[in-house]
């Protein structure tokens, strides 16, 4: 049983999506949203497990169908893998229960999408073969595109048409990379492939480069990196704020995958072609930050701010995966975890003050005052500090660490003016729409018709997502040491490599 | 055999980049399509061509490469249901925005031209 952990994160999500289509959930309300709930909590709790045991034995490898490594498909849980496992399913269970405040009633299936959703993502960091890869990025795409048109109105539609076709466009591009570079190297196994690049010769070495650059591209795409993240702010600002809050992790998805490619494949160890997209990364993610930065200033309302941040954060976590040092990458990872649920946590308070507002909705403007400004107001301070990166909490730890990561390399230079300005774009953008919102009103709350009150539901998600802010700062000794083993184990050319080839129970 | 196939790949592609770059909905469909053929036959290629080589260990000397068939195989499947996904939601968007541009909108240019 032990030994089939690492394939349950995988197949749990498809169970419950295919559950609560059945029956006794898919025709009752209060008995769906609890299984709902109780079925991601239960994936959470095993993906968990999952890091506790890897953490104890090391790195897992799981052959499907009991077919060994290079032939047939691994699933790879290593501390990085697991972490985003457990993070990508405890955000979905919190959105789950965020939901089932009323947001699921405006389309039908919402939970079944959340749970393939799951599905999706947990494979897509799981898996340990290129091709599979690809599979579960078109499980996590299909599911991603109903969800955007969950409930949605006109404007929806134009961010999903254009969405999905800038999607299928990528996955054929993805396709064409993965054809050139199994027409180079014979194989599909990550690890495989990372061995096979060393001993590339002539004209073959320009064709791997040309596979590998186009896996750079589909990455950009799905992560949102210049000159490729102008889907971006259009569709989180259209989706359902509880969808976008599921979201954050999509872009992370397209990040973790360059941080498996171009430090495993195309890494130390790759001979002529090691780094080859180092020098593309560094300087597209710089200027992703400063449109990102820009972005922020010029939001008209708080989900497009808070998009803009999403992409200030792609640009943060791929500027250090071009670093490509061991220190690098832990700064990375810990960023990553943290600006997930940041993210996650401003997008449902942007719906919460929005819905209390009346028809200003979440315009940073003049407006009605919000019914309960006390609570809001302090969830959206705790979420803001966290974003700009002031002490004390999770921000503030995490830009220090990726400072330091950069101050010791010729990055530093460039890299510490360009990343202070966009945080002070930052405090400057977050406290003009915060001061707006909370402080400039007019008109009083006891208007005409009746106020929302924040649901019990979503003020529990809320509070599950500000709290990881101050939990990742007074457990940063254990989070910050956990990190830095994982990025160890990521930079572990040959233990990783031989653990996937000859591993495989 | 090389030359035709690969001239045929190109010739997809180029159609399905130009299609993919007009504005109604209908030809980027259709542009779409033909990128994802294109795609398959590429990737079938990515074994090497060859002819009369059974794809079975065992049944001939020389056996031809059964892996970019299987991945052909999914591809297929996947780009079907994706066609499909984005027919419907091309469909809904000239319900919902009244016109079956991209954008959303009819340009300034087009307006004055059917008036």
């Amino acid at each position: 049983m032990i030994q089939h952990l690492t394939s349950l994160p995988v197949l749990l999500p498809m169970l419950a999506g295919v559950i609560l289509l059945m029956p006794p959930c898919g025709k009752n309300v209060a008995i769906r949203r609890i299984a709902s709930v109780v079925l991601g909590l239960i994936t959470s709790c095993v993906s968990i497990a999952l890091l506790l045991q890897v953490q104890q034995h090391g790195t897992a490898v799981y052959a499907i169908g009991d077919w060994s490594a290079p032939f047939g498909i691994v699933l790879v849980a290593d501390p990085l893998s697991t972490l985003l496992v457990s993070l990508t399913s405890i955000l979905c269970t919190v959105c789950a229960l965020y939901a089932c405040a009323g947001d699921d009633e405006n389309g039908s299936f919402f939970h079944p999408l959340l749970h393939f959703l799951l599905l999706g993502v947990n494979g897509a960091f799981l898996t340990g073969d290129a091709f599979n890869l690809f599979v579960f990025f078109e499980v996590l795409l299909i599911a991603s595109y109903s969800l955007l048109m969950h409930g949605g109105d006109k404007r929806n539609t134009r961010a999903a048409l254009q969405y999905v076709i800038m999607n299928l466009v990528g996955s054929a591009i993805f396709l064409i990379a993965l054809g050139v570079l199994y027409g180079v190297l014979g194989t599909l196994n990550m690890a495989d492939m990372a061995q096979k690049v060393t001993f590339l010769e002539g004209d073959d070495v320009y064709l791997a480069k040309i596979g590998g650059l186009l896996l750079l591209v589909v990455f950009a795409l799905k992560g949102a990196l210049l000159p490729l993240h102008l889907w971006l702010p259009n569709t989180y600002a259209t989706a359902m704020p509880v969808v976008a809050a599921l979201f954050a992790i999509m872009t992370k998805v397209g990040v973790y995958s360059m941080m498996r490619v171009y430090t495993l494949i195309f890494g130390d160890e790759a001979g002529e072609l090691s780094h080859m997209a180092q020098n593309w990364l560094w300087w597209l993610a710089l200027a992703t930050i400063v449109m990102g930065a820009i972005g922020v200033l010029a939001s008209q309302d708080l989900r497009k701010l808070v998009a803009n941040l999403v992409i200030v954060s792609v640009g943060t976590l791929v500027a250090l995966v071009a670093v490509q040092t061991v220190e690098a990458s832990a700064a990375a990872i810990y960023y990553l975890v943290h600006s997930t649920m940041v993210t996650a946590a401003l997008f449902i308070l942007a719906d919460l003050i929005g819905k209390q507002r009346g028809k200003v909705a979440d315009r940073i403007t003049v407006g009605r005052p919000v019914t309960q400004p006390v609570l809001l107001g302090f969830g959206f301070v705790i979420a803001a500090v966290a974003a700009i990166g002031m002490p004390p909490l999770s921000g503030f730890i995490a830009k220090i660490w990726l400072l330091k990561a950069t101050f010791n390399s010729e990055y530093g230079v460039v890299f510490w003016p360009l990343y202070l300005l966009a945080s002070l774009a930052l405090l400057v953008g977050i406290s003009k729409a915060g001061s707006t919102v909370f402080w400039h009103h007019k008109g009083n709350t006891n208007d005409s018709h009746e106020q929302e009150r924040v649901h019990p539901a979503q003020l529990a998600a809320l509070i599950v997502l500000l709290s990881s802010a101050p939990l990742m700062a007074i457990f940063a000794g254990p989070a910050s040491e956990y990190a830095l083993n994982a990025a160890t184990v990521l930079h572990d050319f040959r233990g990783t490599t031989s653990a996937i080839l000859e591993g495989g129970q | 055999m090389e030359l035709l196939y690969a001239s045929c790949v190109g010739l997809l592609v180029a159609c399905g980049v130009f299609l993919i770059l007009r504005s109604r909905t209908f030809p980027v469909v259709l542009g779409l399509t033909m990128l994802s053929y294109a795609v398959n036959l590429f990737l079938f290629s990515s074994g090497r061509l060859s002819l009369n080589q059974a794809a079975v260990l065992g049944y001939s000397t020389d056996y031809a490469d059964p892996l970019p068939q299987a991945l052909v195989l999914t591809a297929i499947v996947i780009g079907f249901a994706m066609t499909a996904f984005v027919v419907i939601l091309a469909i809904r968007g000239r319900a919902d925005l009244g016109n079956d541009h991209v954008n959303g909108q009819v340009p300034e240019k087009d307006k004055k031209g059917k008036a």
